[in-house]
């Protein structure tokens, strides 16, 4: 790793792709983001969205915290670490995956990709160094930070593949969702995977940063025949609620950064308990999981969608049988494409059951007079948005 | 082939003898696996030359528990407490110090230093006798204890508060965390006094005298006397070892010698036997560790099988071994200057003032070797025949401080580190060189080696006061328990710490005896 020295003169990082942001931005909106700019919006929001859902969309991935993690017990280093079963992952496979501590409680939740053999990549939200090195104790095992050495593009939408193929990039016709391809762009290479926080068709694109700017270029050489739009975190927000992916820090409060007892979350709490496979061999928060199971439910992270059209953003939820307030909405959006209310919500379970009817309770203004309206919930056992052309291989050709 | 046993102790060290034993009279089917030739751990004897042996590490120690002793009808398998031993305090014009049954006499002793000593060692002897119930029960628990947590509580408590009195315990209260310099120049003017008490207080651990919790060692040390007198270990039968190894045996235990466990076997966070270095299996529903945790978690376990954060803080636990061993086999009887014959079979120490084993810590932090170690020097021949020619004789001594982690190693190190020692040793007795038949020093690195015991610590790890009671070996595996189902702990790592008390393999074993459901 070659280490910035120059580093502090700025206070937030220019990633490889900020000159073609910065060029591309009439909004000017910029927010920190892991230690890099990165774009809140750059355009109209309705703009940026509709990209995601009918054409074409650009998102700079690279603060996003990246491991490479190899040697000779890299597997069982990492089968110790997540909560899922990594035995079905094989070299050009990805997958989700979360991880604990010793209390069962959620440290982050991450992609990792497997490369080759003994080689993989953990992408994660959060900065890990210092919780993936903890748990390489008895393990033959190398972590290396690659968050600044790997610039990483995602290209979503149902557009993507047509406009990446069209940039030059060959082979894409039979990636599968979660598969990895080793692939060119005009004389460099650069992996592809199948992957992405969108509910969409799409790609993320994992390329050296001296070429990232070539790759920019190449996809918007496509614009004039196939729109393609950079969008920021503010429309990555609204369409990663419809697709229901959740995001620590934000939805819950991550183990490591808890204080108070029973503000942080088990996977079972958060709704990822189909992540934690309790018969394969030991990891970090088996014993503490196990307990937990067989105890009632207590709260879960539930889909939900809100009556109305005021907007939600942070309300409590009550159980309309009893009239006790019971939960409250961690995150919520307008979904232009469904015309609802969505919001994903922590909810205290009564005697293990979820209350048939929930209530929120909406505050919103209205010329910036405070008003409170009652909207009813209806839970959502599935995803809020998935599209059929998000799986299809191959994916149609526009 | 596959054995099926009900109980697997490793390491058949007096803890894990105790700890065996007690179980076997519980009607359990126990199995030691020791894996050097001999039991008794760091008491067995070891041979230095073809005639010549040492009674291996331990070289004084207090009676072993009284309960215990009662309970395991010890006395009957020929144990029985050695001759009370006195300290001499060494100086080289021959101006010893001597701390006996009846206090210190010495030259420069005068009245006022013998009662300062009588009422500190009355003071410190009553806080021990306060904190007894919490070294001969598992350490209480703070949250969800049980009902024998809440009688140990009840009982110190009660101890401390009415026991004490109210002075007494105000007075414990503010000495508890602090350091044997301060509380000894508190008390004591004579500074070769003060040089002795500091010395014992840090005997065996990686701390000078002004390091903070050293008066905890101290009160531990005190403890044992309690049960009895020190005196000098001499490897003879009537030795805990070997009475502990005839209990064992009476009680249906069996034994296995040179059997080296490799790992231990764990299926679903529950361990269910051991596998030996031939590849051997052997089942059991309980494994008991008598070795050191962090060799029992990190090397027999594994951190794969525990949770991180538990890893790192095995990982983690400080018992870096600070004492050498040196053993001479010598053909005569060497000449203390100032010293009758009959005065060498009490407990010499190396140890003239409070700085000066200060002095010899401070190289220590940094790595290196004390310049003027502190010597702890006994002659088990003078007890034991056996154990050299006739007119022949073996001294042992404990060479403080020799860090585990020498700065440069210790291959080079060690033979002039010994040759420094004797010339130090000849500077007492200076004819010793002239007897020296033969000699060996055991760095910690050696007794790590040849005992097993991770960074050849004593005590299995530091007894700080973040490693005592209910934080020993560490949070997460108090009372003798593992996060693994069915392992248990019972050696000097677990509280109450180190010492040839038999404490940690008692406490272990009520503590797995009342685990069981009744049957």
């Amino acid at each position: 790793m070659t280490i910035n020295k120059e580093h502090f003169r700025r206070a937030l990082q220019h990633s490889p792709f900020h000159s073609r942001l910065a060029a591309l931005s009439l909004t000017e909106e910029w927010t920190g983001w892991n230690g890099y700019k990165a774009a809140r919006t750059l355009d109209k929001l309705s703009t940026e969205y509709f990209a995601v859902r009918s054409s074409c969309s650009v998102m700079d991935l690279t603060p996003m915290e990246k491991y490479r993690i190899s040697g000779k017990d890299a597997f069982r280093f990492l089968d110790r670490l997540v909560t899922r079963d990594l035995s079905k992952l094989k070299p050009g496979m990805v997958t989700y995956v979360v991880w604990c501590n010793d209390d069962g409680k959620l440290i982050d939740d991450g992609t990792l990709f497997q490369l080759d053999e003994d080689q993989y990549r953990l992408c994660s939200q959060h900065h890990q160094l210092d919780w993936l090195l903890i748990s390489s104790i008895g393990f033959d095992v190398n972590i290396e930070v690659e968050t600044h050495e790997v610039a990483a593009l995602a290209v979503q939408g149902p557009t993507a593949y047509s406009i990446l193929t069209e940039a030059g990039i060959d082979g894409l016709a039979d990636l599968k969702p979660f598969g990895i391809a080793q692939l060119q762009c005009n004389g460099f290479p650069l992996v592809v995977s199948r992957t992405g926080y969108t509910g969409d068709l799409g790609y993320e694109l994992w390329v050296d940063p001296k070429h990232a700017e070539s790759l920019w270029d190449a996809l918007f050489a496509i614009k004039p025949r196939l729109d393609i739009h950079p969008i920021g975190l503010s429309t990555l927000e609204m369409v990663r609620i419809e697709a229901g992916f959740i995001m620590p820090g934000f939805d819950f409060n991550t183990a490591e950064s808890t204080i108070r007892a029973d503000y942080d979350r088990s996977p079972y709490e958060v709704g990822l308990g189909w992540l934690v496979n309790l018969d394969k061999g030991h990891f970090t928060g088996r014993q503490a999981l196990l307990a937990e199971k067989a105890r009632p439910v207590k709260r879960r992270l539930t889909k939900i969608y809100v009556d109305g059209n005021k907007p939600v953003r942070e309300a409590f939820i009550f159980d309309a049988k009893h009239g006790k307030q019971i939960g409250e909405i961690k995150c919520a959006t307008w979904s232009p494409i469904l015309k609802a209310n969505l919001a994903i919500a922590d909810i205290e379970f009564v005697n293990g059951k979820l209350p048939p009817q929930l209530w929120a309770r909406v505050d919103y203004q209205r010329e910036l007079k405070w008003l409170s309206i009652w909207a009813e919930c209806r839970v959502s056992d599935k995803p809020f948005y998935t599209p059929e052309h998000r799986s299809a291989t191959p994916p149609a050709n526009f | 082939m596959t054995e099926q046993m009900d109980v697997i102790i490793i390491g058949a060290g007096h803890n894990g003898l105790v700890c065996g034993t007690y179980l076997a009279r519980a009607g359990l089917d126990v199995l030691f696996l020791e894996a050097r030739d001999a039991v008794g751990g760091m008491t067995a004897t070891r041979a230095i030359d073809t005639d010549y042996h040492t009674p291996g590490l331990a070289q004084t120690s207090f009676p072993v528990c009284t309960q215990i002793r009662k309970d395991l009808q010890l006395d009957s398998f020929g144990y029985s407490v050695g001759k009370a031993a006195d300290t001499i305090s060494l100086e080289q014009n021959g101006a010893h110090l001597r701390i006996g049954q009846q206090g210190p006499s010495g030259q420069g002793v005068s009245n006022s230093d013998t009662m300062a000593f009588d009422q500190l060692k009355k003071e410190y002897l009553d806080y021990a006798k306060a904190l007894r119930p919490l070294f001969q029960n598992k350490p209480p628990r703070l949250k969800d204890f049980d009902f024998k947590d809440k009688t140990t509580l009840a009982k110190l408590g009660w101890n401390l508060r009415v026991g004490l009195g109210s002075d007494s315990m105000n007075e414990f209260l503010r000495i508890a965390t602090m350091n044997m310099y301060d509380i000894l120049d508190e008390a004591l003017e004579n500074e070769q006094l003060k040089g002795a008490l500091a010395a014992d207080a840090v005997l065996g651990h990686h701390m000078g005298p002004r390091t903070p919790g050293t008066v905890l060692t101290w009160l531990n040390r005190l403890s044992g006397e309690l049960n009895g007198s020190l005196s000098v270990v001499d490897g003879s039968d009537s030795q805990l070892g070997h009475a502990l190894r005839k209990a064992a045996a009476a009680s249906g235990a069996s034994f296995r010698l040179n059997a080296s466990v490799r790992k231990i076997l764990v299926e679903k966070s529950r361990a269910y036997g051991v596998e030996m270095a031939d590849g051997e299996k052997i089942k059991a529903p309980l494994v008991i560790s008598n070795a050191d945790p962090r060799s029992t978690l990190l090397d027999l376990v594994g951190a794969p099988e525990l949770d991180a954060m538990f890893a790192q803080r095995v990982s983690q636990i400080r018992g870096a071994g600070d004492v050498a061993k040196l053993h001479l086999a010598l053909t005569g009887l060497p000449e203390f200057t100032g010293l009758a014959g009959a005065d060498l079979e009490h407990r010499l120490i190396v140890a003239p003032t409070m700085m000066y084993v200060e002095r010899a810590f401070n190289p220590a932090k940094y790595g290196e070797c004390s310049d003027n170690p502190v010597l702890e020097i006994t002659i088990p021949s003078l007890q034991n025949k056996s154990l050299a020619p006739a007119g022949h004789h073996v001294m042992a001594v404990n060479v403080t401080f020799a860090p585990y982690n020498l700065e440069g190693g210790w291959e080079k190190a060690k033979d002039q580190f010994a040759s420094k020692v004797i010339d130090q040793l000849c500077r007492y007795a200076p004819n010793l060189k002239s007897l020296i038949a033969n000699q060996e020093l055991l760095t910690p690195q050696d007794i790590e080696r040849e005992y097993h015991v991770r960074e050849g610590h004593w005590h299995h790890g530091e007894m700080t006061i973040h490693q005592s009671f209910m934080m020993r070996p560490l949070y997460g595996a108090a009372q003798y328990d593992t996060p693994i189902d069915g392992l248990f702990l019972c050696g000097a790592g677990t509280h109450p710490g180190g010492g040839l008390t038999g404490q940690p393999g008692h406490n272990a074993a009520q503590r797995i005896l009342a685990m069981r459901p009744a049957s």
